[in-house]
This record gives C-alpha cells, sequence and structure tokens, in this order.
C-alpha cells in the first residue's frame, strides 16, 4: 500500500494539475542556475558581450543568459500552464528569479573572493556585465531580469498555438540570421542585392531594422503556413495534380542546388564540398556498419589510401611519382582502398563486437602512424605531405569553376552517384545477406550465407567510397599531410552515421550537414562551438535514439520494444513451468 | 533396407578440451521424423551443430545421401540441403516476416520460386501472411517459432532440423507446434527432432534416439521407446 501512496510525487505531471510541484520547478531552477554559471565561467557570456545578434540592441553573451531563463521558465511552465496561465507567469517568474540568483551568488561570492586564479573568465567584466542592467545597477539585476524573461516565456507558453507557434520559431529565426548574419552579407556584397545586405545585416548581428523584418517575415509565413496547411492540401490532390507540383518543386531545389555556391561564394562552396566528402565517407560506413553491423573505427584507414593514392600518382612536386590527371588516378584510389578493405578484413573475420571495434580502431592508428612514420618518410613525405596535387579541372584562376567551386560539383556529383549505388545495393540479395549478418551471423550462414565473402565485401565496399571520397578531399585541399589523417575523422563519420540513423542514406545527408557543415559555419565561434558539438550529439541520442532520419527497419525496431511488451506473458513460461506443464 | 538420407557415423566432437560427442552414430531415412531425446547437456544440440556443420567434429563421418560433409562449411552444408531451425528460434528481428522468408531461400536463385515458396508458407502459416510486413522482433513466440520453420523450409530442405522446437511456448502452443510437425512428416519431410518434450516428440516419432553423456543409449523405434522402463522413467515422469 505505501507504494500506491508514493506514486504521485514521482510521476512528473500526474500531480502538477493541482499542486505547484514546487520540487519541480526548484529542479528545473537549480540546474538552469548552474547553466548560467557554466555559460559566465567558461567564457561564453563575457567573450561575446561585445558580439551582437542585433546591433545596438542585443548581444550574444547576454542573449545566451535570457535564453537560459526563458527555456527554463518554459520548461517550468508546462506543467502549470494547464492549472491556468496566471499560474505558469508566477511560476516562470519565480524560475527565472532563482537561476538568476545563482548568478548574483556568482557575484557576490566574485566580490568576496579572488575566483580569478581558477577561473579565468571571473573578470570584473563579467560582474560589470551581470550587474549592468538598463534601469538598475548592482546585484540584483540577474533576479529581475531573471524574473521578467521568466514571466515573459510563460506568458508565450499560455498563448493559444496559432499564436505561440509563429512567435517561438519568429524569435528563434532573429537567432538564427543574427548569428549568421555576417556570413550572408559578405556574398550578398558583391551582387546587386548589396544594398539589401547592408540594410538588413551589419558585419555582425542584423541591424535594427533588418531584426524587424526577419521577425515579421517568419512570424508571417509561418502563421500563413499553419493557416493554409500547403502540405496536406498537395497530399489531398490526385496523384497526376500533386506531381505537378511537386514536380516543379523539385526542379526548383535542383536549380537552388546547383546555383548555390555561384550566388553564396567560394566559402559555402567549399563548407558544402566538405559536407559531400563526409557524405561520401557516411555512406561507406553505412555499409559496413549501418547494413552489415560490423563497427569501423579505424575508417580514416581507407581515406588515406585513397587521399594519398591521388596524391602520389597526380603530384607535381617531391614525391610525386607518375605527373598523372586527377581523373585517372581516381580509379586507383578506389581500388587501392578495396584492397585495403580486404587487408583489413581477413584477419578480422572471427572478431565480434567490441572486440571489432577495438581491432580496426589498431588498423585506423597503424595506417595514421606509418603515413606519419621515418619509415614512409621518403615515399609519403611525413609531416612535410605531399603538394601541388592538381584540380580535377584545369580552369585558370578566374574562371567561375575555379577553386572550390568545382569540388562543390564534383562532390554533390559523386555523392549523388554513390548514393544510387548504395541504396540499389540496400535492397539487393547483397544487402539482406549483410543485414542477416548483422542480426545474427551463426543463423546467416545457417541460411547459406558465405560469411567470409558477405564480410570482406562490405569491407571493401565501405573502404571504397572512402577512398573515393579521400581522393576528392585530395583534389580539394591541394596537399596532403600526415596530419590530415586523424582518428577524430574516424569518430565524426561514425557519429554522421548514429546521428543520422543507422543504415539510412538520408540520413547520412543530414549528419553530415549537421555535424561537418554547421561546426564549419560556426568557426567564428572557436572552441566553444566542440563544447556544443558534444552537447548536441547527447541531446539528439537522447531525444532521438534512433537517429535524426532512421531507415524504415529502424523505426519499426524502436516500435519494436513497446508491441514487445504487449505480448501476453503467458506466452513466456520458463521450462520449468513447460516440463510440469507436460507432466500427466 | 534403403540408403540412409542422413547417416552419422561414430562422430566425436570436442569443446576445446571437453568431449562433448563420444561416438554418436544415428541414420535418417527419407520421410522420417527421428527423435533425438535426452537431458540438459547430454549432446543434443552438439549433434545438430555437427551435422550443420557449426561446430566441427573431431573424427567421424556425416553423410548426406552417401556423400561425406567433412570437407564443407555450414553455409555449404545448407545449400546441400541440411538446414537447421536453431534452438530459439533466433528469428532476424529487425527484418520482416516476408524478408526472413526470402533469407530463408537465399541459396533459391529462381526469383519465382522464391514467391511461389513464400506463398506456401504463407499458406501452411495464415498467422504470419496477417504479418507479412511486420518485423519478426515483434511477433509473439509461437508465430516467431512458425517463422523459423517456415522460413527453414524456403529452401526445400533433403533433411530438416529442429532443435528444440517447443522450448519457451505455452502448451496451447507447443500443441500446435507438434501439429506442425505432423503435417510436414505427413508431406513427407524428413525431420530430425531434438526435444527436451519427450512425451510429444515419441508421439509424433518414428524411430528415437536417447543420448545420455554424448553417448546414444538407446535405439528403437518411438513406440517401443515410450514403452521402455528406463525411458519412462527418466523422460516421461512415469514411476
Amino acid at each position: 500500500m505505501t507504494a500506491v501512496a508514493i506514486q504521485p510525487t514521482d510521476m512528473p505531471g500526474a500531480g502538477a494539475a493541482d499542486t505547484w510541484n514546487l520540487r519541480r520547478v526548484l529542479q528545473i531552477s537549480v540546474i538552469a542556475g548552474v547553466v548560467a554559471i557554466y555559460l559566465c565561467l567558461v567564457g561564453i557570456v563575457p567573450v561575446f558581450a561585445e558580439r551582437p545578434l542585433i546591433v545596438d540592441v542585443l548581444e550574444l553573451g547576454q542573449a545566451a543568459l535570457l535564453i537560459t531563463f526563458g527555456a527554463a521558465s518554459y520548461l517550468a511552465g508546462m506543467d502549470q500552464v494547464k492549472a491556468s496561465w496566471l499560474r505558469a507567469v508566477v511560476v516562470g517568474a519565480i524560475v527565472g528569479a532563482i537561476t538568476g540568483a545563482f548568478l548574483t551568488g556568482l557575484v557576490l561570492l566574485g566580490e568576496a573572493i579572488d575566483l580569478r586564479s581558477v577561473f579565468l573568465n571571473a573578470s570584473p567584466t563579467l560582474y560589470a556585465l551581470l550587474t549592468d542592467g538598463i534601469v538598475l545597477t548592482g546585484p540584483i539585476v540577474p533576479i529581475v531580469a531573471g524574473a521578467i524573461t521568466g514571466a515573459l516565456a510563460a506568458v508565450i507558453l499560455g498563448l493559444p498555438s496559432a499564436i505561440r507557434v509563429p512567435l517561438v520559431i519568429g524569435l528563434s529565426s532573429l537567432l538564427f540570421f543574427g548569428l549568421f548574419a555576417g556570413l550572408l552579407r559578405t556574398p550578398m556584397l558583391v551582387t546587386p542585392l548589396r544594398d539589401v545586405a547592408r540594410f538588413m545585416f551589419g558585419s555582425e548581428g542584423l541591424t535594427a531594422a533588418g531584426a524587424a523584418i526577419v521577425f515579421v517575415v517568419s512570424v508571417g509565413t509561418t502563421a500563413i503556413v499553419r493557416r493554409t496547411k500547403p502540405r496536406q492540401r498537395v497530399n489531398a490532390l490526385p496523384p497526376r495534380q500533386r506531381r505537378l507540383v511537386v514536380g516543379p518543386l523539385g526542379l526548383l531545389v535542383l536549380a537552388l542546388v546547383l546555383l548555390f555556391p555561384l550566388a553564396m561564394g567560394p566559402f559555402f562552396a567549399q563548407v558544402i564540398a566538405l559536407v559531400a566528402i563526409f557524405v561520401l565517407l557516411g555512406m561507406g560506413l553505412n555499409i559496413t556498419l549501418g547494413l552489415a553491423g560490423l563497427l569501423d573505427l579505424g575508417f580514416v584507414a581507407f581515406f588515406a589510401v585513397g587521399a594519398y593514392t591521388v596524391a602520389l600518382l597526380t603530384s607535381t612536386a617531391e614525391y610525386g611519382l607518375a605527373n598523372w590527371g586527377f581523373w585517372e588516378a581516381v580509379p586507383f584510389a578506389v581500388l587501392f582502398a578495396m584492397l585495403f578493405g580486404l587487408i583489413l578484413g581477413l584477419p578480422i573475420l572471427r572478431i565480434r563486437g567490441d572486440y571489432l571495434a577495438i581491432a580496426t580502431l589498431g588498423f585506423g592508428e597503424i595506417i595514421r602512424i606509418l603515413a606519419g612514420s621515418d619509415l614512409m618518410k621518403p615515399i609519403l613525405g611525413g609531416p612535410r605531405g605531399i603538394l601541388n596535387i592538381p584540380k580535377p579541372l584545369d580552369v585558370p584562376p578566374t574562371h567561375w569553376l575555379s577553386g572550390p567551386v568545382q569540388i562543390y560539383y564534383i562532390a554533390l556529383a559523386f555523392a549523388a552517384v554513390v548514393a544510387f549505388i548504395a541504396w540499389r545495393l540496400r535492397s539487393s540479395r547483397l544487402g539482406r545477406s549483410w543485414m542477416a549478418i548483422r542480426e545474427d551471423e551463426d543463423v546467416a550462414e545457417g541460411m547459406g550465407v558465405n560469411l567470409v565473402q558477405t564480410k570482406l565485401l562490405a569491407y571493401m565496399l565501405g573502404g571504397a567510397f572512402a577512398g573515393l571520397a579521400g581522393a576528392i578531399s585530395a583534389g580539394l585541399v591541394g596537399s596532403i599531410f600526415a596530419s590530415s589523417i586523424q582518428l577524430q575523422l574516424s569518430i565524426n563519420v561514425a557519429a554522421i552515421v548514429i546521428v543520422g540513423g543507422m543504415g539510412s542514406i538520408p540520413g547520412v545527408v543530414v549528419g553530415a550537414l549537421i555535424l561537418v557543415g554547421l561546426p564549419e559555419l560556426f568557426r567564428e565561434f572557436s572552441d566553444y562551438r566542440l563544447l556544443f558539438y558534444g552537447i548536441a550529439l547527447m541531446v539528439i541520442m537522447i531525444l532521438r535514439p534512433e537517429g535524426l532520419l532512421p531507415s524504415r527497419v529502424t523505426r519499426r525496431e524502436l516500435h519494436t520494444s513497446r508491441e514487445l511488451a504487449d505480448v501476453p506473458d503467458s506466452e513466456l513460461v520458463t521450462d520449468e513451468e513447460r516440463r510440469e506443464a507436460s507432466l500427466p | 533396407m534403403t540408403q540412409p538420407v542422413l547417416s552419422v557415423v561414430d562422430v566425436n566432437t570436442f569443446y576445446g578440451s571437453i568431449h562433448a560427442l563420444r561416438g554418436i552414430s544415428l541414420e535418417v531415412h527419407q520421410g522420417e521424423v527421428v527423435a533425438l531425446i535426452g537431458g540438459n547437456g547430454a549432446g543434443k544440440s552438439t549433434t545438430l551443430n555437427s551435422i550443420s556443420g557449426l561446430v566441427r567434429p573431431r573424427t567421424g563421418q556425416i553423410m548426406l545421401d552417401g556423400e561425406d560433409l567433412a570437407t564443407y562449411q555450414a553455409h555449404q552444408i545448407m545449400a546441400k540441403g541440411i538446414v537447421q531451425v536453431p534452438e530459439g528460434r533466433r528469428i532476424f528481428a529487425r527484418l520482416t516476416v516476408t524478408e526472413n522468408l526470402k533469407m530463408g531461400a537465399f541459396v533459391v536463385k529462381d526469383k519465382a520460386l522464391v514467391l511461389q515458396r513464400i506463398e506456401s508458407a504463407f499458406d501452411r502459416f495464415p498467422r504470419l501472411k496477417q504479418r507479412e510486413h511486420q518485423v519478426a522482433g515483434t511477433l509473439s513466440g509461437g508465430e516467431q517459432q512458425m517463422l523459423a520453420i517456415g522460413r527453414a523450409l524456403m529452401s526445400d530442405p533433403k533433411v530438416l532440423l529442429l532443435d528444440e522446437p517447443s522450448m519457451g511456448l505455452a502448451p496451447v502452443l507447443v500443441d500446435q507446434i507438434f501439429e506442425t510437425i505432423g503435417q510436414l512428416h505427413e508431406q513427407g519431410t524428413t525431420i530430425l527432432l531434438v526435444e527436451q518434450n519427450a512425451r510429444k516428440a515419441l508421439e509424433i516419432a518414428d524411430r528415437g534416439y536417447v543420448i545420455e553423456t554424448g553417448t546414444i543409449v538407446l535405439a528403437e523405434r518411438a513406440a517401443d521407446l515410450r514403452d521402455n522402463e528406463m525411458v519412462q522413467k527418466a523422460y516421461l515422469g512415469i514411476d
């Protein structure tokens, strides 16, 4: 009976409607307070206090704290808003105030003792920042700011969804464009749009006018889309008419993709080319890991083989062997990478699971260390590397296809071809036997699958894709050094496959965009972007363990665990019971 | 007497230094259901695994239609016509029912034939037809066993090895599975059945072997084994 009595407090939400659930309010406040202090002490708040999101209105450092207040209050208010809006607002204000109080505490503590010997960022600048309000000054500022932000967040929470959703999206758009305004402005300055760019975007952050435009446009668009529901309408159309709408849309997207580097300039082209290279790598690992279930943490080895093959065969500088063109070298890069897949695969055929991860990790490290070693230095150039790898297309530097733009197109074309191959492989007999091995190696063998051959093919084809990626990357960079071969690359590729959704081809693209593309755009935030990369990885894995765009199979699998629980217990009897049942 | 489809001659199998099978010999003839009964750890599953090639006997012969299988690997033995339904079913949990069946016909190259056999598997187990596109892991225990048997039949094996098909199933499902085995028998499938449920196994089988600590101790017609005092005492729970 006691267990029943405890239940309501154990389940947040159950008793929330008629209690204030102070425990949860306090819990969220404390977490948010710690996050706020953390943001201050790692330096995000003071370092970006001068980096505008909206010029002369809001700086990134302060915004980080305001977002913390707001998000905490929003979360805490969700329990309360069902009971009453007013109560949610009060709770929001309390949560914001408590969170702010942590910062007040930090300021007071910092005045009493010198924190700076431990926390470099606990500087007078930080304290000045935290105590300098618009109306008020002093340690009370964070509490007041927190309470106001918290209350506002809870007010938004209580609005009907027709207003709330556009509002939240509008605020998110402000954050997004505020972060990327500078990057968007630079390429626009050389186009007829230069006046628009100057009007809306500062060199960092939005202008006040730009912010207003972004906010109004995003709120308006969201509201209209929510009202008219174009997607449902299109889906409701008969197939022929639907094709008439979807077809041109697809062509439009394709045109945008093709025109993208011309409109956005070389920096974005370079970023997307890098993303496409990681898409190739991801599709390779998607075969070994996603389909065949063979965890390969030494994937960088194949990338290295592809890159060095191209370098050796094409380089016009020292160590170059043949002076070939890029395109003659690419097939050999792929071939050698496949050969290395075979060399890797043979000794580890019998290894399974965790041990496989360690063994492949070792293989990757061997290649990495070999590339930088004195032994291979006369051939591969060691840390000095191989220079002067020709660009795939030999055009003068002023030509529109020079530089990263051509790599963008080449990488994109290869990614499309490889995606097609991967997709065909997936639904082939070979693809099915890979999945059978992933599910149960012994039984797959019992079904007539040749384990040796099938596993080796998985390593070889995965390696081939990665070798191709290495070859293109060598063409993109124009050189290869021992230091470009990093364990980090293997881990990044594994993360892309897992975050995107194992075995899913669109998932690889999304994973590469998010895990490779976004960090490139966030270069201005130097080391902090790695911090957020890690946080983002954790959040994604907690919220969507199946990945962002899971394949049909994985989605079914997660569906599984829920349905399995529904299997009546009567069908899961123990041996003991069964033997008793069979007795006379 | 005609030549047996499957014959096991004086097989010794080791796990490291453990002598699991000590000179096992048995025969299965065309169309027969042969039961192999024995206690835990007697060597029943090891016998099946030795036949299907999952473990390698150290000495002795395993012959299919008179051909020695010693040089073949497990996947080749399967293609020769010996298919095992493993203990604990071990269906491919994340593949659909249809995909599981297709895997069962992995060695069958003729696509039309595969589709035809999928249809006949659905005829045999209508429950599977209803769950055609469902992931196999979501099936109930009984359905999974049906799928495992259906999958094994996809390559139209010469000999079907069934390892503990009734394990972990509720009594009503046990009856169902044995009914299925009975039907297979009537249709002429040759079956070597390993079971802890000796009563049921001997009811359905033509002949039976009793295995104890890696040795065959009794080999008789199933009906005779049912009447055997020692078998009654040890395996049928009759004092």
